[in-house]
């Protein structure tokens, strides 16, 4: 790596804040905070507790609505691949349910399974569940049929060849599945904490927009945006360079 | 002694799309003493990888039965027309996975093996990053290092040059004498048969058929480029209705 990799994006950032400050500078009105004002307001969220602890709890149920749509969703499109006659008889229902409005999957997930946290994250699976499911879908059927009969031929067994045959095909499918899957699960969170949660940073922003307290709301944007960046640094850029490392 | 023995009354293959039914193989009975080498003659298409996939039991949808001789389902070692090395594991990793679980330690036998395929310096290297050639060549130190109880090959050396062709060949006579197995070799290349087999067995084409059986009685020690050829046009004066296939 070299300079250029980190000049170019950071130069291109403080850009963006240049372009920013000139514009609160032009507007002058409180609902364009300038970015020091936005930075004051995160140092002070961030000291009262209160911005960690939202994020944590969001955090937490992205976790593991995350978690449950992907390994459901992976089961169900490998089974989909796998057969096509259930495939045929599911399809439609995946179409509908890929076009249901998020917004409406909240709602009914709120008026059938009550204002829970079973309900939150039931209303995050159904959204994300389908994207998984395709994707999934579409990575097994292109699996390789000429390494599955070598597998075969040579006796590899079924955890053999599902760890050294199917899942190395799989992963950049599941990759695939992973990044969309965050960066969908992330918008539809904040939706469902704000219908239908007492806690969390969708509630947290709903307040401030009450408070028409912009600053607030950019500085949760930041650690929101700052914290999805972090995870695809750390955990699933390292992933996939460790996984790809055997192609040319 | 028979050990191999295939009675394959028909295979087809069902109409698809625009294509309709077609019979690949009818009536083909081939059998195999054990540790008896043959190599498979055939025009291309004829139906040869078809018989490969069925003796392999890649694909049980046929009707006849094939017999492998052996107690217990037998240890095939498969050499594809294609190299089929799992791009995302290393040539030895590729190796290693094809064997089975429990069984001798196969280490220095595959190390040799590497040696004599001049692969030594590739066995760490991810199969992507190596030539045509080399593939093959791995996928055939894969097939040894099982030391297979029946051996099937489906042209394994096409496309290699002439000299590293001679040299495989060399050396799969050589694993083959010092631990006999029975193995069929499906080529194209009568002069290459004839270096090979104990026995020559011809097959027709559409539906694949068995058209003509030669034992090849030229010593293993004497088979140079001038016996070979000698053989080869005898062959071809003997039976001119192999002409055709070649």
């Amino acid at each position: 790596m070299t300079v250029r990799t980190f000049a170019l994006p950071l130069a291109s950032l403080l850009g963006l804040l240049a372009i920013w400050q000139g514009l609160a500078l032009w507007a002058a009105t409180p609902a364009l905070p300038n970015p020091l004002e936005v930075a004051q307001a995160f140092g002070r969220e961030t000291a009262s507790g209160r911005l960690p602890a939202q994020l944590g709890i969001t955090l937490a149920r992205l976790a593991v609505s995350f978690v449950l749509a992907m390994s459901l969703g992976t089961a169900l499109g490998i089974l989909l691949g796998r057969r096509r006659t259930l495939d045929r008889l599911f399809d439609p229902w995946l179409v509908i349910f890929l076009n249901v409005p998020a917004l409406v999957s909240i709602i009914l997930c709120y008026v059938w399974l009550g204002l829970g946290e079973a309900a939150a994250i039931a209303a995050v699976v159904i959204n994300k569940l389908p994207n998984v499911v395709v994707t999934l879908r579409e990575g097994t059927r292109a699996l390789d049929g000429d390494l599955a009969e070598m597998a075969q031929t040579y006796r590899f067994g079924r955890w053999k060849t599902l760890r050294h045959v199917i899942w190395p095909q799989l992963f950049p499918y599941l990759m695939v599945a992973a990044r969309n899957g965050l960066a969908l699960i992330w918008k539809i969170i904040l939706v469902v904490e704000l219908l239908g949660r007492g806690n969390g940073m969708g509630y947290q922003l709903h307040l401030f927009f009450q408070l028409f307290d912009v600053a607030g709301i950019l500085a949760y944007t930041a650690a929101f945006v700052a914290v999805i960046q972090l995870l695809e640094l750390t955990l699933l850029k390292p992933m996939e360079t460790r996984a790809q490392c055997w192609q040319r | 002694m028979t050990a191999l023995s295939i009675e394959i009354r028909r295979k087809r293959y069902p109409a698809r799309g625009p294509g309709p039914e077609r019979t690949a193989i009818e009536n083909l009975s081939i059998a195999a003493a054990n540790g008896e080498f043959l190599c498979l003659v055939g025009p291309s298409g004829c139906g040869k990888t078809t018989l490969l996939h069925l003796i392999a039991g890649l694909d049980a949808d046929f009707e006849g039965s094939i017999d492998t001789g052996t107690a217990g389902p037998p240890r095939i070692g498969y050499v594809f027309q294609e190299p089929r090395l799992l791009p995302w594991r290393t040539v030895r990793q590729n190796i290693e996975l094809a064997l089975p679980e429990t069984g001798p330690d196969r280490g220095t036998l595959i190390d040799s093996l590497l040696r004599a395929m001049d692969l030594q310096d590739a066995a760490h290297q991810y199969p992507r990053r190596l030539s045509l050639g080399m593939s093959r060549r791995a996928a055939l130190v894969r097939a040894f290092a099982l030391e297979p109880d029946l051996l099937l090959m489906d042209e394994p050396l096409v496309s290699l040059d002439a000299p590293t062709a001679r040299r495989i060949r060399e050396l799969l006579v050589r694993v083959w004498l010092e631990r006999p197995h029975t193995v069929i070799y499906v080529t194209h290349d009568l002069r290459e048969a004839i270096a090979l087999a104990d026995r020559l067995v011809f097959l027709k084409s559409s539906p694949a058929a068995v058209l003509h059986q030669v034992t090849v009685n030229i010593p293993r020690g004497r088979r140079g480029e001038a016996e070979i050829e000698a053989f080869r046009q005898h062959l071809v004066e003997e039976h001119p209705e192999i002409r055709e296939l070649l």
